[in-house]
C-alpha cells in the first residue's frame, strides 16, 4: 500500500521536474543558425573539394609533378603543364577535378610536396547538372585573383 | 434571447470560425513552442513571426488531391474526418464564455459535452476500420481502448464537481465558484465542499483530458514510430486537415471544460472585473500547458497508459467521489 502511494508521489515529482527543465529551456536563446540568411565559418579541418594554392604573384604553387594524379584512388584529377622556352620549371595549364567521383579522401593533398593543394571550405554545391561538378581549378584560381 | 434562425446561423458560424482559427493558430503556437523548448526559432519565414504559416498550410492541404485507397469503405472513409470535427464544433454551442457569451445554455450542458466527446472516438474507429490498413486498424483499436479507459475517471471526477455544484448547468457551476480563487473548485477552502483532495481531482481531470484528446504523452493512436501515422495513415489533403483541426478543437473544448469545472470559468482570481477575458486567459494558459507537456514527456506504452487509468486514476477518483459525498453530507 505504501509502495503504491509512494510510486504515485515520486512519479508525479519526477514529471514536474521534467516540466521545470523544459520551462527553463523555453526562455533560453536559440542556438541554431537560420541557414540561408546566416552561415557559420567552416571549421579548420573541414574537407571540401581540393583547391590550388597560389604564391605571392598569384600563380599556382604547382610544378606539374603529377603526384596528386597518381595518388588519387578514383582518378578524379587530370592535369597538364608545359615548359616554356628558356624556363626551368613547368607551368600548369590545366587542372580539372571530377568531383562526381571524388570521395574527399585527401590522398592528393597528402601526396603534394610543394604546398600546392588544400581543401576548400566550399559546401554549397547542389546542382541538377553533372557538368557542374567538373571543376576547373585553374579557372577558379584566376577568378579568385580577378 | 429568442431562438431565431438568424441567431442559430450566426452562432454556428461563430463556433466554426472560432474552432477553425484556434485550430490553425494552435498549430502555429505548438510549432513555435516546441521550437523554443528545443532552442530553435521555429516557423519564422512566412509573415511576421511566421504568422502566415497556418493559412498557407491550409491552402496547400486544400489544393491536394483526396485519394481513397482501393478496397476502402468509401462512405465511412469520407464520414470519419467530418465526424472528427463535428462533435467539437457542436460542443462549442453550450460552452459559456461569460455571463452573456453563450450560444445556447442548457441545464444538461455537462452531459451534452461528454456525449459529444464520446462521439469523437467513433471517428477514430471509422477511420481505422475503413482505411483497410493494418496500422490504421491497430491504431484505432488502441485509441478506442484508451478513450474508454480514460472516460471513466473523467466522468467520475465530473460527477464530483456536479455533486458540489448541485447542477449540470455549466453557467450554474461557474456561478457556484464566483468570488475569489478560494472558492474555485480547485482550491476548495471556502467553496461548498471544503474537500482538500480537489487539487488531485483537477490533476486527474487534466490527465484524462490529455488522454481523451489523444495528445502526447498519450498519443498511442498515432504513435508514428510503431504505426506509421496511426488512424490517419491513409488520409491526405483536407481529410488529414480535418483530423488535425478536430484534434486542436478538442483540446480547446477540454481546456474550456477544465476552466469551467475547476478554475471558476470567467471569474477573476481576486474577485475583480469578472468577464470573458479571464476565461480566455485561463483557457490559453491551459492550452500552453498542453503544448508544454507534449514537448516534455516521451510517449508512454499502451500498458503503462491502461495501468495508469485502471490502477491509479479510477481508484483515486472513486475515492474522491465517496469522500466528497461524505463531506457534503457533513457540512
Amino acid at each position: 500500500m505504501v509502495a503504491y502511494f509512494s510510486e504515485i508521489y515520486y512519479g508525479l515529482i519526477s514529471l514536474l521536474e521534467g516540466m521545470v527543465i523544459t520551462f527553463k529551456e523555453f526562455f533560453k536563446p536559440t542556438v541554431t543558425v537560420s541557414y540561408p540568411y546566416e552561415t557559420l565559418p567552416m571549421c579548420d579541418r573541414f574537407r571540401g573539394h581540393v583547391e590550388l594554392i597560389e604564391n605571392e604573384e598569384g600563380q599556382p604553387n604547382c610544378v606539374v609533378c603529377g603526384l596528386c594524379e597518381r595518388a588519387c584512388p578514383s582518378g578524379c584529377i587530370s592535369l597538364a603543364g608545359e615548359k616554356a622556352e628558356g624556363e626551368k620549371k613547368k607551368v600548369l595549364t590545366k587542372y580539372v577535378l571530377d568531383f562526381t567521383r571524388c570521395s574527399l579522401c585527401g590522398s592528393c593533398v597528402e601526396a603534394c610536396n610543394f604546398n600546392a593543394l588544400t581543401f576548400s571550405k566550399e559546401y554549397n554545391l547542389a546542382s541538377r547538372r553533372k557538368e557542374d561538378f567538373i571543376f576547373d581549378l585553374l579557372g577558379r584560381l584566376e577568378e579568385r585573383n580577378r | 434571447m429568442r431562438l431565431t434562425l438568424f441567431n442559430v446561423v450566426v452562432a454556428v458560424i461563430i463556433a466554426i470560425a472560432f474552432a477553425a482559427v484556434n485550430a490553425a493558430y494552435l498549430v502555429w503556437a505548438e510549432r513555435r513552442g516546441a521550437a523554443r523548448i528545443q532552442r530553435r526559432p521555429g516557423p519564422n519565414i512566412n509573415g511576421p513571426f511566421g504568422l502566415l504559416q497556418p493559412p498557407l498550410d491550409g491552402i496547400k492541404l486544400m489544393a491536394k488531391q483526396l485519394t481513397i485507397p482501393g478496397g476502402a469503405d468509401k462512405i465511412l472513409f469520407i464520414a470519419a474526418p467530418v465526424l472528427a470535427m463535428f462533435p467539437a464544433i457542436m460542443s462549442f454551442v453550450t460552452i459559456p464564455f461569460s455571463e452573456n457569451i453563450v450560444a445556447k445554455n442548457m441545464n444538461v450542458g455537462v452531459l451534452m459535452i461528454f456525449a459529444f466527446a464520446a462521439l469523437g472516438s467513433t471517428s477514430l474507429l471509422f477511420a481505422g476500420w475503413s482505411s483497410r490498413n493494418k496500422y490504421a486498424m491497430m491504431a484505432s483499436i488502441r485509441a478506442v481502448s484508451q478513450t474508454v479507459a480514460y472516460e471513466i475517471p473523467m466522468l467520475i471526477t465530473t460527477i464530483t464537481v456536479v455533486m458540489i455544484a448541485g447542477s449540470m448547468d455549466l453557467m450554474e457551476i461557474v456561478h457556484q465558484q464566483s468570488g475569489s480563487i478560494l472558492s474555485w473548485n480547485i482550491f476548495p477552502l471556502f467553496g461548498r465542499s471544503h474537500n482538500i483532495l480537489m487539487p488531485m481531482s483537477f490533476l486527474i481531470f487534466f490527465t484524462c483530458t490529455l488522454a481523451e484528446t489523444n495528445r502526447a504523452p498519450f498519443d498511442l493512436g498515432e504513435a508514428e514510430s510503431e504505426l506509421v501515422a496511426g488512424f490517419h495513415t491513409e488520409y491526405g489533403s483536407m481529410g488529414f486537415g480535418l483530423f488535425f483541426m478536430g484534434e486542436y478543437a478538442n483540446i480547446v473544448i477540454g481546456s474550456c471544460m477544465t476552466t469551467i469545472l475547476f478554475l471558476g470559468g470567467w471569474g477573476c482570481p481576486f474577485g475583480l472585473f469578472p468577464g470573458v477575458w479571464w476565461f480566455i486567459i485561463k483557457l490559453y494558459l491551459l492550452i500552453a500547458t498542453f503544448i508544454w507537456i507534449r514537448w516534455t514527456f516521451p510517449r508512454t506504452t499502451i500498458y503503462g497508459l491502461l495501468n495508469l487509468s485502471w490502477k491509479i486514476l479510477i481508484p483515486l477518483s472513486l475515492f474522491n467521489l465517496l469522500f466528497t459525498a461524505g463531506l457534503l453530507k457533513v457540512f
